[in-house]
Order: C-alpha cells, then sequence, then structure tokens
C-alpha cells in the first residue's frame, strides 16, 4: 500500500510485515529497536498507525529509552478532526528518537481551552502547541476579513505565551479554496481562496516577529499536489481537512520541527565524490573524463547537487566529503576541475583513503565533534549505504533516487536540517545536548564488516572470457587505471588472440549479492611459463567492488586453476603508475613472498602453491556463466 | 478481477488496517463484528481500499454500506468497470 510519492528517501524494507509481527512478540527493549528501524523505513499512513498502537504498548518502557531522555508535551488545538493526525506526530517524532505525550484539544473549543485555566489544555502544562486551524473555519464565512483572522489567531499566540512557557507552532492555511474568476483570482478582493494566500502571508510576517513557527502545510500541499491534501469528500464526511493518507507526512514534519527546538536537527551532510558529486570514476577517468557540468545532461545534475549543497553550507549545515580514492586525486578535481562549484575551502573534513565508510564516518564525526546522530551520509552507492545503516544506524542515510537530477530533491524532502533561525534559546539546547552526541561517538567503536558481508549474500560467478563478455573485459582492461597491478591496455583482437591459447587463463568474475548484480568486475590473465609457474599478466579490478573480499576469493579460484595445469607458484608483478598505488602492497596483502623491486618501483612476488592455504571468504563461489542480467553498473 | 480476488486483496488490507492478522472478512460481517473498527480505522479502510484498488467511492455510496459483501460488490463494480 506504500505511496511511492512519499518517504522517497527513506529505505523500503520489504520484510517489514514480518518483522513487524515478530518485534510485537519481543520484550520492550528488544521491541523498541526494531519499531525505530521500522519507523525509517519507506511507511506508509497504515503502517503509522499499528507502529503507533505498537509502541503506544511499550510506552513505559519506550518514553525514557531513547537518545532524547526528556519526552514532549505536545498539545494539539483546531476547529476541525484531529486525531487522525496523532498516530504520525507520534511516529514522526520517534523516528528522531524524541517521545511525544499528547494532548488533543476538544474539537473546536480552542479559544475555550486557551482562555480557561481550569481546562484540560491548562491541566496538561504543554511545552508545545500546535494550533492547526481549517480553512473553512477561518475563512468560509460570510465577511471574513484577512486582518480580522490575523487578529484572531494573533490573540492566540498571545493567550498561550501567557499560561504557558511553550514554543508555538501555527499551522498555515491549506489553499483549499476553488478560484471563481480563475487565474486573476487575487483581484477579487472578496475570494477566499485569494484570501488565504494573503493571510499565510501575513502568518509569515507576523510569526517571525512573535517568536512563533509555521507548519507550511500551504508548502507541502503545493509540492505533492492540493488534492494529495486535501478531499472534499473527506471533509464532508468527517471534517479531516488534512488528508489521512498524508497523515504520516504531516506528522514527519512536526517531529523535524521539534527535532529542531531540541537542538536534534542534523548538522553535517557527508558526501561521496564518484558518482555523487561527480559522474565517473576520478580515479579512473581522471580529471578530463568525469562528467560534471556544461555540455552533459549528467554533468549538469551533478553540478545542480553541488550547487545545493552549496545552499546547505551557506546556511550553517557542515559538509564533509568521505570517499573511496587516493586523496591526491580527489583533491585533484576540487583545486582544478574548472566546473567544480564546491571547492576545498567548503569542506569542513575532506576523507578519501581505502579504509571502510564506517570507519571513516567515525573519524569525521570525532574530527568535528559532532555526533554521528548529526551526520547525514550521501552515496549512490547501495553497498555503501547498507553498511552505514547496519553499522552506524543513528547516521541518517538517504536512499539517494538512481537519477542524479533528483539527488537534491530527495536531499530536500527529507527535511534533515530543519532550522528554526537560532534563537537564543536554541543555542543553549544545541549546547545541553551536544554532550548526548559526544557520548554516542564512543557507543561502537569496530565496524563489523564480517557479518555484514555475510548478510550480503554475495556469489562470485567466475568463467573464462568468451565472446559474449569480451566487450565487456576489453572495456575495464583499458578503463581501470586504479586496482590495476600491471596496467596493460589490450584491444579486442589481442585478447581474442590470447584466448587461442591452451597455455593462458583468461579470467573474468561476476559479483552477485542480495541488492543485484554488479556485472563483470574483474579480470585475471595468467600465462603457464616454461618453468611450471603461473605467470600473471594482468589483474584489475573495479573499486566499486573494494573491501569485500573479491581479491582474496579471486586468488582461491586462480590457485586451484594453477594447480590443476601443474602449476608450481604463481609470479605476478606490480608495476606503478600515477593512478594505481593503491594495491601496491596487493600480493604482499595475499601472503606473496618479495622476490625482487627495480628502480624505477616495480616488484615481483612469488606465491608457493604446496604452501598456500586458501583464505576464507564470506561469499559462494560459483563456476559458469551467470545468467546475464542488466549490469547494475555497465559503466561502472 | 473476481469476487474471490477482491476478498483476498481486501484481507490484507483489513489485517493491516485492524491490525490484526488473523481477521478473515465475510460477506455478514460489520463494523460491529470487529472490535477495532471505529470510525478513525473506518476512514483508514475507506482510504487504504480506495489507494490498493485505485477507486474512488462516491460520497452516497459510502453512506449506503451495510457490511462487507456489499462492500465488496461497490468494489467489483468499480474495479471491472460496470
Amino acid at each position: 500500500m506504500a505511496n511511492s510519492t512519499h518517504f522517497e528517501w527513506l529505505p523500503e524494507k520489504i520484510d517489514w510485515n514480518t518483522t513487524f509481527e515478530t518485534a510485537r512478540t519481543l520484550n520492550s527493549r528488544e521491541a523498541l529497536r526494531f519499531y525505530l528501524e521500522l519507523a525509517s523505513s519507506r511507511v506508509d499512513f497504515i503502517q503509522t498507525a499499528r507502529l503507533d498502537r505498537a509502541v503506544q504498548r511499550i510506552a513505559e518502557y519506550a518514553r525514557t529509552a531513547l537518545s532524547d531522555p526528556r519526552p514532549v508535551r505536545l498539545a494539539i488545538l483546531g476547529s476541525s478532526t484531529l486525531s487522525h493526525l496523532i498516530p504520525g506526530i507520534r511516529i514522526g517524532a520517534l523516528r528522531r528518537e524524541i517521545w511525544v505525550d499528547v494532548y488533543e484539544g476538544s474539537y473546536g473549543m480552542y479559544r475555550q481551552e486557551l482562555q480557561d485555566p481550569a481546562s484540560g489544555l491548562h491541566a496538561f502544562r504543554p511545552d508545545v502547541l500546535l494550533i492547526c486551524l481549517d480553512a473553512q473555519h477561518l475563512l468560509g464565512a460570510e465577511g471574513t476579513t484577512v486582518a480580522g483572522v490575523l487578529s484572531g489567531i494573533r490573540t492566540c499566540w498571545q493567550l498561550a505565551k501567557q499560561a504557558f512557557p511553550c514554543s508555538i507552532l501555527q499551522q498555515t492555511v491549506l489553499p483549499i479554496f476553488h478560484p471563481v474568476l480563475g487565474n486573476n483570482e487575487h483581484r477579487y478582493p472578496q475570494s477566499t481562496l485569494a484570501m488565504s494566500w494573503s493571510l499565510n502571508q501575513e502568518l509569515r510576517r507576523a510569526s517571525a516577529s512573535e517568536g512563533v513557527h509555521l507548519l507550511s502545510v500551504d508548502m507541502l500541499s503545493a509540492v505533492d499536489g492540493s488534492a494529495e491534501w486535501y478531499d472534499e469528500a473527506l471533509w464532508h464526511r468527517s471534517k479531516q481537512e488534512i488528508h489521512p493518507r498524508v497523515s504520516h507526512v504531516y506528522g514527519d514534519h512536526v517531529g523535524r520541527i521539534l527535532a529542531a527546538l531540541r537542538g536534534r536537527s542534523y548538522k553535517c551532510l557527508v558526501l561521496d565524490l564518484d558518482n555523487t558529486l561527480w559522474g565517473g570514476v576520478i580515479g579512473d577517468d581522471g580529471l578530463s573524463g568525469i562528467r560534471l557540468g556544461q555540455g552533459s545532461a549528467l554533468g549538469e545534475a551533478h553540478l545542480a547537487f553541488q550547487k545545493y549543497a552549496l545552499a546547505l553550507s551557506h546556511r550553517g549545515v557542515i559538509l564533509a566529503v568521505c570517499s573511496k580514492n587516493d586523496a591526491a586525486n580527489a583533491l585533484e578535481a576540487f583545486e582544478r576541475h574548472p566546473e567544480m562549484i564546491l571547492r576545498r575551502k567548503d569542506i569542513a573534513c575532506f576523507v578519501a583513503n581505502w579504509e571502510d565508510k564506517a570507519t571513516n564516518l567515525r573519524a569525521i564525526a570525532k574530527a568535528l565533534n559532532i555526533g554521528l546522530d548529526s551526520l547525514v551520509f550521501a552515496d549512490d552507492n547501495a553497498f555503501e549505504r547498507n553498511l552505514i545503516r547496519r553499522e552506524l544506524p543513528q547516521v541518517a542515510v538517504p536512499e539517494l533516487p538512481e537519477d542524479p537530477s533528483f539527488y537534491a530533491t530527495c536531499i530536500a524532502s527529507a527535511g534533515y536540517f530543519e532550522s528554526l533561525g537560532a534563537t537564543a534559546e536554541d543555542q543553549q539546547r544545541t549546547a545541553q545536548y551536544k554532550a548526548n552526541a559526544e557520548r554516542e561517538l564512543l557507543r561502537d567503536s569496530v565496524t563489523d564488516i564480517e557479518t555484514y558481508l555475510r548478510e550480503l549474500k554475495m556469489e562470485l560467478h567466475w568463467a573464462q572470457v568468451d565472446s559474449i563478455s569480451l566487450p565487456r573485459v576489453v572495456q575495464l582492461i583499458n578503463k581501470t587505471n586504479q586496482f590495476n597491478l600491471t596496467t596493460r591496455r589490450y584491444t579486442a583482437q589481442e585478447v581474442s588472440a590470447m584466448m587461442l591459447d591452451s597455455r593462458n587463463l583468461l579470467l573474468h568474475f561476476r559479483l552477485v549479492d542480495r541488492y543485484g548484480d554488479n556485472g563483470i568486475i574483474s579480470v585475471v590473465i595468467g600465462q603457464m611459463d616454461d618453468e611450471n609457474d603461473l605467470l600473471l599478466d594482468t589483474w584489475l579490478m573495479s573499486c566499486r567492488v573494494l573491501g569485500r573480499q573479491v581479491e582474496a576469493a579471486t586468488l582461491n579460484i586462480v590457485s586451484n586453476l594453477a594447480r590443476d595445469r601443474g602449476a608450481r607458484s604463481i609470479v605476478g608483478d606490480y608495476h606503478p603508475t600515477a593512478k594505481n598505488g593503491m594495491v601496491r602492497a596487493h600480493y604482499k596483502n595475499l601472503g606473496f613472498a618479495h622476490v625482487e623491486e627495480h628502480p624505477d618501483g616495480s616488484s615481483r612476488w612469488k606465491l608457493d602453491l604446496a604452501r598456500f592455504i586458501e583464505a576464507q571468504v564470506c561469499m559462494q563461489i560459483i563456476e559458469g556463466q551467470h545468467e546475464y542480467k542488466r549490469d547494475l553498473q555497465s559503466a561502472y | 478481477m473476481n469476487t474471490s480476488e477482491i476478498y483476498s486483496q481486501l484481507t490484507s488490507i483489513f489485517r493491516e488496517v485492524f491490525d490484526d492478522s488473523s481477521i478473515v472478512p465475510t460477506p455478514e460481517m460489520t463494523a460491529e463484528d470487529v472490535k477495532e473498527w471505529d470510525s478513525f480505522n473506518h476512514i483508514n479502510l475507506i482510504v487504504a481500499i480506495e489507494s490498493r484498488f485505485k477507486v474512488k467511492f462516491k460520497t452516497a455510496e459510502i453512506e449506503s454500506l451495510h457490511n462487507v459483501g456489499h462492500l465488496v460488490q461497490v468494489i467489483e463494480r468499480k474495479v471491472n468497470g460496470a
């Protein structure tokens, strides 16, 4: 039932129902952990209502077990049906680890509740007051003026401020009215539609001077389409102005504002580089090969995303970089690419290396002295995203869409950086919560890559290069710069010729995991020489699958084939280039012995097969062609 | 879409909306028979059916609904374009 137009930044959880059913049978502590995970997946309004019921059942435990230890007391007052908004609000806050105790004012009695010291509202003593006045109530009556309505709303604010030390959230007016004249409706002063526009404008002005925060449902319904937010039939039937179908979206926006009030908005956007800030792989494609900027639609899309990131940084969001790259290659783009909008000075913390990204995110948080729960991690690669979700659940990981044109849309609609404009009070709250964030930093210190890899259900399919795989193999041979031991380039004709000689071993490797088929990601070419050694002419791999034990698994396969051919040892060479520093220690790491080193920095390594023991790897090895599917990354 | 296909989809909607993994909608069933079938869940049920079956109920139709069997007839008419 999930509506694909909502919560598109959250990952889909395929086994949502099963996980939910299981969670309900567990003790409160375990259950809450699952509920938090389920709340941060792509849910719809029904799933939100179910989660809310389940969480309410463990309320006694949950309300003090979240990382924000103080529950919010939120009162919601209005002039029409509001109860359908409450589950979404509670789950929207829970998604940010904030517990909300809700008081719902009696239907339509908001003025009396505010004025009467004996009212339920006064007894509740809210610390946040949400005022949701429907458009019919505000503007539907004959003879209404914008000034009159505004003054009525201001009175409510004054009453609330006198009665409680609370933050006030005012819902803007949902534009539900029909135009009577058409495109130039604003020329007709009695138009309720035109009045709703001016009232919203006036509310924006007044709220700024009175320290009231707005919940801009007019903006949200403009983005989604007003039919998505308002249904006249439902209004007549149940006086629900906000459509139940978007109640979880409404609630998520309330949750964002609560997070901002508590100083819990995210503070830092951590950016991947290759295929995130630009198209292509800088280490392989080089400065002139990456797609960025004018001239290509893809390049413009990446540029637009950089522009959005820069706008965030101008509003006070910290930018960081976390990339699997040689630092020199990565920095070169920032310093020398003419189209780059982001420059080195815009990045507060720049990490480019071959470590796993969980380790690097910990280092970034530490360096910036902020909590991991302040980080938003933007990466086009599903493997990296899921690793972080698993290892560092406190980091927000938006499900970036496949098309970079929509990266900014994704980050913007997720509302990670919701900000109310800093008041002195907010500043102080931030300081209080920073202490919590720092404790968080120490929580998990070791990345459990092994378990993650096992859960990936990887399969390494290997086969001899044939005419079908030849084009991709040749492409890799000519394109791969970084994970490439010898950087020998061959044409299709040359590779075909090698295929004819039975002393040659030409292998390609394809990696498949639970998220899909990564395509052919590695090529090894070897020759049996006269001394019964298998001499490795070429060993290359796509950097996309680094850190997944593919190298070790590849060696296991190659060593078996070498033994079958009567080889006593495997010999490998490393030829340094400007780009392949990352594999300098490749053979050493796999247990090869150093044979010789040349003045140009190239080296020769040897593995004695009699003594070689296969490494344990977290993947299934499968011989033969994998059924050809669309390569996930045909261009890497 | 035939009647039994509609019932099978309706079963999963009922289970989600009423949060009860054992509920099986039957033709004679009414809101009286389901503990969780209150006004809040009634609206959710209608909205969920509308989005799952990609149909839109008329106000008059909703007002006249008297049991699950009748609800299914209305859905059937709509999805089959009759």
